[in-house]
C-alpha cells in the first residue's frame, strides 16, 4: 500500500499525485518510471517519475485521464492508497554535454521533460523548450518547465495560447536557424505520433532525437515481452532497454498499432466502470 | 511377528495392478471452466491406494524424491487412517505439500523407482501427497511447528517463488529473522503467475504463504531488487546477515520470425500472468485485458506449453493446437498434462514449425505458415533432431499465438551486482549448497539451473537453508572465540 499526500487536477482531465514512497525516491532519476496498480483487481500502468523529493520521501506522478485505470486514479484522493506501487524502473535518460538541447514536450509530454530538462540544464546545456498542448486550459507545468528553460516556446493547436500549430513546426526553424550545429540533441515526449513526426522533423538535420516510448506494460522488469518495440530493426523491450530510444530508429507504426491491440476492451472495461460509479 | 508369519501374510497380499483413479471432472465441462481439474482422493479411495504399497525394506521411492520424502512411512500412516500424522511426516521434508502433490512430475522422480512399477502401475504416490496435505488443510488441522527461539540473525530472501518460500520456511523456524522480497504484489512466483487455477488453485498456494506469515515470516511486494534496493543494500545498510536469491528464470525467448511483433502473439510468460495473476480470464470483473482467439496456435510442447493451450480454451476458443517441431515421443510436458491436453481436445500439429506470421490491417495476427517437419540424427539431449522437410508449407488461420519454447535468465537483478559469477547462458553459478562467488549471497532455483521443477528449487532452498544456517553458526562460534582470546 502507498499513501497518497497530494492530490489534484491540474487541467481538466490531468492530475497531479505525489506519493510517500521514500525508497523509490531515494533512487529516482530522470527517465525512471514506475507501475502503478490503483486497486487489487486493477491493472498494472507505467507512468514516469515527474519529480522527487528526496528528503520528504516522495515522489510526484502526473496522469492524463485516458481509460480505467487512470480514471480509477483521477478519484483516489489525499491519504487514501494505492494497492500497488512498483519502482524505480526503466533506464535513467543519459545526462549529457550537448551544448544545446531541444526539449519537446507533447500534452502530458511536459510531465516526463520537466525532470529531464532540468537535469541537463544543471549540466550546464542551454535548454530551449517547446511545449505543445491543444488548447490554452489544457497547458500546465508552464511555469515549471520556464525555470529551467533558456528559452521556453508555448504552441496550442487552436492557437489559444502562444503560436498556433505542432510542436514540430517550431522545432523545424529552431533546426533550420540553427547554422552553428548547436542543439546537440533533441528530447521528444509525447503521444506516439508526436514522438514520429518529431523524430521525422529531425532526421533531415542529423540531430540525435531521444524519444520516450510509451508501450503496454504487466511486469515492467523484462519478464513478459509485452513491451516490445523494433528499434533499428531489432526487437528491444521498451521497460528494460528503454523508455528512451533514438527515436530515428524505432518503428513508430508498430508502436501505435500494439498500443491499440485492446481497443475494444478498454472501451468495455471503461463503461462498465463508469457505470457502476454512476459517473459523469 | 514370527518371520514365517511375515511370510504368510505378504503371501496373502494381493497387489491390485493399477493406480486407484483419481475423480475428475468430465473433459467435455471442465473445457469451459477454470476450477480444478481433478477432485483428489476421499479418505476411502487414499486408504486403499495407500494399502496397495508393499513397504519394501529398501525403498528406492525415498532417494527417487528430490528432497527424500519417507514416503513409505506416509504412505504407511495413510493406510492407518492417521492422515494428519501423514502430512506432518510429509512437512518433516517438504514445506508445500498440497503443491507438489499437484505439480511435481512423480513418474520420472518417486514412482518410475517405485518396486510395484516393475510390474504394474507404481503406488500413486503424488495423489497421496496431495490427499494428505489437503486432509490436514481442509479440516482446520495444520499445526505451526516450534521454533528456536529469535538468534538475531536477518535473512533477506529475494523471490517468492517455491525456491525462496522453502528458504524462509526453513530458517524462520531456526530463530532467524526473514523477510522476503517479490517484485510482484502477489506471493509463490510462477506457483502464482505461471500455473493455471485448474491445475493449482491460487488459494492453495495463498494458504501455504499464509502459513510461513503465521511462522513470522515479513513480506515485502513490490520490491524489484536490483531497482528499488540492491543486494548490496540488503547486506551492508539495512543488517542482513546473508542474501538468498530465487529470482527465477523470467525471461521470455521469442522464435524471432517475422510477424512476431504483431498483435495476438503472446510470450507464454505474458499470457500466462494476465490471465493468472491479472485474473485477466475475469474480465471486465478485473480490468487487465487478455486476447480471446478463436483459434488459437501454442508453439511449444512442454508443460507450459499445455498451460497455456488449456487456458485458451477456457477462454472461449474453439480450436486450440499446439504446434511442435518434434513428435509426440519427444514431447518434454508430463504425461498426465498430455493426456488432460488430449482429452480436452487440444489438437497437436506435430513435426510442423513456424516460420512467418501475418496480420490484418489492425495489426493483429490471422494467419501462421508453417513447415513441415521430419526426425534426423539424434541431437547433443539425445532427442533426435528436426529436419525441416523441402517445400513443405501450410498455412492455420489463427488470431492468437502463444510462444512457450522456454526462456532465459533475467538479468535485472544479476546486472545490478559485482561480483557474482553468471555462467554463459547468465545464470547464477552456485555450488552444491547454494553458495555464490558474492560473500553472504546464495541462490537456488530457476535462476542457477535455467528452467526446472518446483521440487528441484524447494530442494536447492533447503540446501541453501542449511548452507546459510551452518555459516553463520560457525562464523558465530569463531568470531566468540576470537571475542574471548582479545578480551
Ligand atoms: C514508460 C511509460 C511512461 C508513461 N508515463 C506516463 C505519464 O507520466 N503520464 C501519463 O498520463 N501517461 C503515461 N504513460 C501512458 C500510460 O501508461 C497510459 O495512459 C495508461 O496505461 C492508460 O491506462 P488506462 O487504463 O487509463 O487506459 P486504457 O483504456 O487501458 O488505455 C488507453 C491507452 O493507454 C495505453 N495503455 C493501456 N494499458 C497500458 C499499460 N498497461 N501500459 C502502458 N500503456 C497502456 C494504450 O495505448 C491504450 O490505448 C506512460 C507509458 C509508459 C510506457
Ligand atoms: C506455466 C508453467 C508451468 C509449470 N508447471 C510445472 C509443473 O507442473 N511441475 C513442476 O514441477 N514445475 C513446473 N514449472 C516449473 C516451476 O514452476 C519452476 O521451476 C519453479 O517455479 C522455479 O522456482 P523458483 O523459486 O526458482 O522461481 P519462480 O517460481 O520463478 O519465482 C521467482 C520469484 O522471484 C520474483 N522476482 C524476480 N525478480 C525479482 C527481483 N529482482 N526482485 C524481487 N523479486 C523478484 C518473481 O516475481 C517470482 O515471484 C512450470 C513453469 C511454468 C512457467
Ligand atoms: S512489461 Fe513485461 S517485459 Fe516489459
Amino acid at each position: 500500500m502507498t499513501r497518497i499526500i497530494e492530490k489534484r487536477e491540474l487541467v481538466k482531465d490531468i492530475h497531479e499525485m505525489v506519493l510517500a514512497a521514500p525508497l523509490i525516491a531515494a533512487k529516482a532519476q530522470p527517465g525512471h518510471f514506475v507501475l502503478v496498480m490503483p486497486e487489487e483487481k486493477g491493472e498494472r500502468i507505467p507512468l514516469t517519475i515527474a519529480d522527487y523529493d528526496r528528503d520528504n520521501g516522495t515522489i510526484t506522478l502526473i496522469f492524463m485521464v485516458v481509460g480505467t485505470t487512470t480514471m480509477k486514479l483521477s478519484r483516489l484522493n489525499a491519504s487514501e492508497n494505492l494497492y500497488a506501487l512498483v519502482g524505480p524502473l526503466g533506464h535513467p535518460s543519459e545526462i549529457e554535454d550537448h551544448g544545446t538541447v531541444a526539449m519537446v514536450a507533447g500534452g502530458i509530454g511536459t510531465a516526463p521533460i520537466y525532470p529531464i530538462a532540468r537535469s541537463l540544464r544543471e549540466r550546464g546545456n542551454r535548454v530551449i523548450s517547446i511545449q505543445g498542448a491543444r488548447r490554452e486550459d489544457l497547458l500546465f507545468w508552464t511555469e515549471q518547465l520556464a525555470s529551467v528553460s533558456d528559452e521556453h516556446i508555448i504552441t496550442t493547436d487552436d492557437g489559444s495560447f502562444g503560436r498556433k500549430g505542432l510542436v514540430s513546426e517550431p522545432l523545424k526553424e529552431i533546426l533550420e536557424n540553427d547554422k552553428e550545429k548547436r542543439i546537440g540533441c533533441v528530447y521528444a515526449i509525447g503521444p506516439a505520433i508526436m514522438m514520429k513526426f518529431c523524430s521525422l522533423t529531425t532526421k533531415p538535420f542529423g540531430v540525435k532525437t531521444i524519444t520516450s516510448l510509451n508501450s503496454v506494460m504487466v511486469d515492467g522488469t523484462g519478464m513478459c515481452g509485452g513491451c516490445r518495440v523494433n528499434v533499428g530493426g531489432k526487437t528491444l523491450f521498451t521497460c528494460v532497454d528503454g523508455p528512451e530510444f533514438d527515436g530515428h530508429l524505432v518503428d513508430w507504426d508498430l508502436l501505435m498499432d500494439r498500443q491499440k491491440i485492446y481497443l475494444k476492451e478498454e472501451k468495455c472495461s471503461l463503461d462498465r466502470y463508469m457505470e457502476e460509479v454512476g459517473g459523469k | 511377528m514370527s518371520g514365517n508369519e511375515k511370510k504368510a501374510k505378504k503371501e496373502k497380499k494381493k497387489i491390485i495392478p493399477k493406480k486407484n483413479p483419481m475423480p475428475e471432472q468430465d473433459p467435455k465441462v471442465r473445457r469451459h471452466n477454470f476450477e480444478e481439474v481433478p477432485y483428489g482422493y476421499t479418505p476411502e479411495l487414499a486408504q486403499k491406494e495407500a494399502e496397495r504399497c508393499i513397504m519394501c525394506k529398501k525403498p528406492l521411492c525415498i532417494d527417487g524424491c528430490p528432497v527424500n520424502i519417507d514416503i513409505p512411512g506416509f504412505i504407511k500412516m495413510i493406510a492407518e487412517g492417521d492422515y494428519v500424522g501423514a502430512a506432518r511426516k510429509i512437512k518433516e521434508e517438504n514445506c508445500l505439500p498440497a503443491i507438489c502433490g499437484r505439480v511435481c512430475p512423480q513418474e520420472t522422480q518417486c514412482e518410475i523407482v517405485c518396486t510395484l512399477a516393475k510390474k504394474f502401475e507404481p503406488v500413486a504416490i503424488g495423489r497421496l501427497e496431495r490427499f494428505a496435505a489437503d486432509y490436514e488443510r481442509d479440516n482446520n488441522l495444520i499445526e505451526l511447528p516450534k521454533k528456536l527461539p529469535p538468534n538475531g540473525r536477518k535473512i533477506a530472501v529475494v523471490g517468492s517463488g517455491p525456491a525462496g518460500l522453502t528458504v524462509a520456511g526453513d530458517l524462520i523456524v531456526l530463530g532467524y529473522e526473514v523477510t522476503i522480497y517479490e517484485a510482484f504484489h502477489k506471493p509463490g512466483g510462477v506457483l502464482m503467475y505461471g500455473i493455471p487455477e485448474f491445475r493449482l488453485p491460487k488459494k492453495i498456494v495463498e494458504e501455504e504463504v499464509d502459513y510461513l506469515k503465521k511462522l513470522g515470516v515479513t513480506l515485502e511486494f513490490n520490491q524489484v531488487i536490483g531497482k528499488s534496493i540492491t543486494v548490496d543494500e540488503l547486506l551492508k545498510d539495512m543488517g542482513y546477515n546473508a542474501v538468498f536469491i530465487g529470482v527465477g528464470a523470467g525471461l521470455p525467448s521469442f522464435l524471432g520470425i517475422p510477424g512476431e511483433e504483431l498483435g495476438g502473439v503472446y510470450s507464454a510468460n505474458e499470457y500466462l500472468t494476465r490471465s493468472n495473476l491479472m485474473k485477466a480470464f475475469l474480465f471486465p470483473e478485473y480490468d487487465t485485458p487478455i486476447v480471446r482467439g478463436r483459434t488459437v496456435c501454442v508453439v511449444g510442447g512442454g508443460n507450459v506449453a499445455m498451460d497455456a493451450a488449456r487456458t485458451a480454451l477456457r477462454l472461449g476458443a474453439e480450436n486450440v493446437y499446439i504446434v511442435y517441431r518434434r513428435s509426440r515421443t519427444e514431447l518434454p510436458a508430463r504425461e498426465e498434462e498430455i493426456h488432460h491436453a488430449e482429452e480436452e481436445g487440444i489438437i497437436f500439429k506435430l513435426l510442423t514449425n513456424p516460420v512467418e506470421m501475418y496480420g490484418d490491417e489492425r495489426g493483429m495476427v490471422k494467419r501462421i505458415k508453417c513447415q513441415e517437419m521430419e526426425l534426423g540424427e539424434p541431437d547433443e539431449s539425445g532427442r533426435r533432431r528436426p529436419v525441416p522437410k523441402e517445400g513443405c508449407y501450410f498455412t492455420i488461420d489463427t488470431d492468437l499465438v502463444i510462444i512457450a519454447i522456454g526462456g532465459q535468465a533475467n538479468p535485472l537483478l544479476t546486472k545490478s551486482m559485482q561480483g557474482l559469477e553468471l555462467n554463459k547462458w547468465g545464470n547464477i553459478v552456485a555450488d552444491e549448497n547454494g553458495r555464490t562467488s558474492a560473500e553472504r549471497v546464495w541462490a537456488g532455483g530457476d535462476i542457477v539451473t535455467g528452467s526446472a521443477t518446483v521440487i528441484e528449487a524447494m530442494g536447492a532452498g533447503k540446501k541453501a537453508a542449511a548452507d546459510i544456517h551452518k555459516y553463520l553458526s560457525d562464523k558465530e562460534k569463531q568470531e566468540s572465540v576470537s571475542w574471548k582470546v582479545s578480551n
